[in-house]
């Protein structure tokens, strides 16, 4: 099954480390790609832009609104992602300890369909 | 409780770093200190309660993890830890409401962290950056103080990014800091025109601030990195407190163009390398796609101002992969939308530029006579119509012109540039002249 792993911290934060210890950080990214790169279980890999420069869509009422900036105003936000091909959740808890830890918070979430996926199941349902 | 099964579990997972605390600081203290300068109605105070968050926070975090919202935090420490000991000093007797047991800092964090009122914290971050430019301060005692102020920076590393002993730098800063506490002390809510306006004035200085960095004015550094950094990182912290505001969108996208070409920017020796001559697989990518997007979102607004127009000529020649590649038509008609916003010889001179790339060199001379007597004393009128009358082949006139240009205190990169090039006119006319 793949598993997201969502990697949440605050904004800015990362950037004011001392380059050794980001460079460090950004190793162990880097290992971890490797690793499932070479296993072929890499589903993909993102690092977001701030979110100063997202946008939102949603509907209000009959029209649907283009909105500056996140979905959610939240203390620590959103920064990357990973997709892995994982054995179970153990494992990709596993995973998200291989991550720089200390410097961000990380989401482990199933992923329900995406990919290949939907023509196998027929969609979302 | 989930923000109990948050806690990190293991006393080894939970120790955090001196340099993870303090680039948690760097990151709060805007915020921070802007909500207790608004608490304290003064800055000095609201430095001293910064400071004491600080040293709880070392005390703290070290031990228990860094919370979630390592800024609602400080901002409740500094403030309740200042509170007792001015009931202790008995300084000042505060009739706001205050629980009676500040100390306890867990319920300071899930309690009262969430009171902080987002609106009211985002009116003072812009009034704590608006003192900074406060009208009666010269220029680089304004940014010297937001350096400082809501930087962060030591005396010492502004001394050294302006050029000046660190004991001269402490006297005008503090001298500074006495007159911008004029406007810490006025803690209404600004009306929409007010807070404009000082969205106006923060802009411009974060972007003087930028430009201080971007073309070094003193000593024999031509890029001072961390003037860049810190003028985008105000930019970033703006564009968190107001979304939606179109210019301010186009004041970053902006710095990070002009900023990705820094490593491109100059040579072996530390000298500028013009763009035309620049190694374009230097410039950061990632900062010009940053940028990209910036300005999409902006022009969505409808809105242009100067900034955003800057911005969007910027861009053009970012995604030119060659010199050769850069779309001087949009370039020039960039200009021109510009003059109409923000109607400046500098602006119409580069416009002639342009128009010299669209047409010939003809057409930007013509275009240059418009502006010739507003900048006869401009160092880069001179040069630039020197360039254009040599391309044109009228060599006298551009010699004279490059002479003209040498007058008006060009650095000594420049002199020994243009130098070059009056010798290059005179070589081509004894080639070309009569026999």
């Amino acid at each position: 099954m793949q598993y997201a792993i969502l990697i949440y911290a605050n904004e800015g934060f990362f950037e004011r480390l001392p380059q050794d210890e980001q460079d460090t950080a950004m190793d162990h990214h880097r290992q971890l790609q490797a690793e499932h790169n070479a296993k072929g279980t890499l589903g993909a890999v993102a690092k977001l832009m701030d979110t100063s420069a997202a946008m939102t869509v949603r509907k209000r009422g009959e029209s649907v609104l283009v909105l500056d900036g996140p979905f959610a105003e939240t203390k620590e936000q959103l920064l990357g992602l990973y997709i892995i091909e994982c054995a179970s959740m153990d494992d990709a808890i596993e995973q998200a300890k291989k991550l720089p830890q200390g410097v961000a918070a990380y989401e482990i979430r199933p992923v329900g369909w995406g990919g290949g996926t939907i023509a196998e199941t027929g969609g979302a349902g | 409780m989930a923000e109990q099964s948050r806690k990190r579990a293991g006393p080894a997972e939970t120790v955090s770093s001196d340099s993870e605390i303090a680039a948690h600081f760097a990151v709060a203290r805007p915020r921070v200190l802007a909500a207790l300068t608004r608490q304290f109605s003064d800055l000095d105070a609201a430095e001293e309660a910064y400071q004491e968050a600080c040293v709880r926070a070392m005390e703290r975090w070290a031990a228990d993890g860094v919370p979630r919202d390592p800024t609602g935090w400080m901002i409740m420490t500094g403030r309740n830890a200042t509170i007792d000991r001015f009931r202790r000093d008995r300084r000042i007797v505060l009739t706001d409401a205050v629980p009676d047991n500040p100390a306890n800092e867990d319920d300071v964090e899930t309690a009262l962290v969430d009171r902080i009122d987002m609106s009211e914290l985002r009116d003072d971050v812009l009034r704590l950056m608006f003192m900074c430019c406060h009208p009666e301060l010269d220029l680089k005692d304004q940014l010297a103080l937001a350096l400082k102020v809501i930087g962060g920076f030591s005396v010492d590393k502004i001394a050294r990014a302006f050029v000046v002993k660190p004991k001269a730098m402490e006297q005008r800063i503090t001298r500074a800091k006495k007159k911008a506490a004029s406007v810490a002390e006025r803690l209404d809510t600004p009306s929409l025109q007010e807070r404009s306006a000082r969205l106006d004035a923060v802009c411009a200085m974060a972007y003087l601030l930028f430009n201080e960095g971007y073309s070094a004015s003193g000593g024999d550094q031509h890029i001072r990195t961390e003037l860049c950094d810190e003028a985008i990182r105000l930019a970033r912290l703006l564009l968190a407190l107001f979304p939606s505001q179109a210019e301010v969108m186009g004041l970053l996208a902006l710095c990070l163009f002009q900023h990705s070409r820094r490593r491109a920017r100059l040579d072996a020796d530390g000298s500028l390398i013009t763009l035309e001559e620049q190694d374009r697989s230097l410039w950061n990518r990632q900062e010009i796609a940053e940028g990209q997007v910036l300005i999409e979102k902006a022009l969505r607004h409808g809105r242009p101002g100067p900034y955003q127009i800057q911005a969007a000529i910027a861009a053009v020649h970012c995604v030119a992969e060659t010199p050769d590649g850069t779309d001087w038509g949009e370039i020039e008609r960039l200009y021109a939308a510009l003059e109409q916003v923000q109607p400046t010889p500098v602006v119409s001179l580069n416009r002639a530029v342009a128009l010299a790339k669209v047409k010939d060199a003809g057409a930007g001379l013509i275009y240059l006579e418009g502006v010739s007597e507003a900048l006869s004393g401009y160092l880069y009128f001179h040069s630039t119509r020197a360039s254009l009358l040599e391309e044109a082949g009228d060599l006298d006139r551009a010699v004279a012109a490059y002479e003209r240009a040498l007058e008006l205190d060009p650095t000594e990169q420049e002199a020994a540039h243009i130098q070059q090039r009056i010798a290059r006119c005179r070589s081509s006319e004894k080639k070309s002249g009569p026999m």
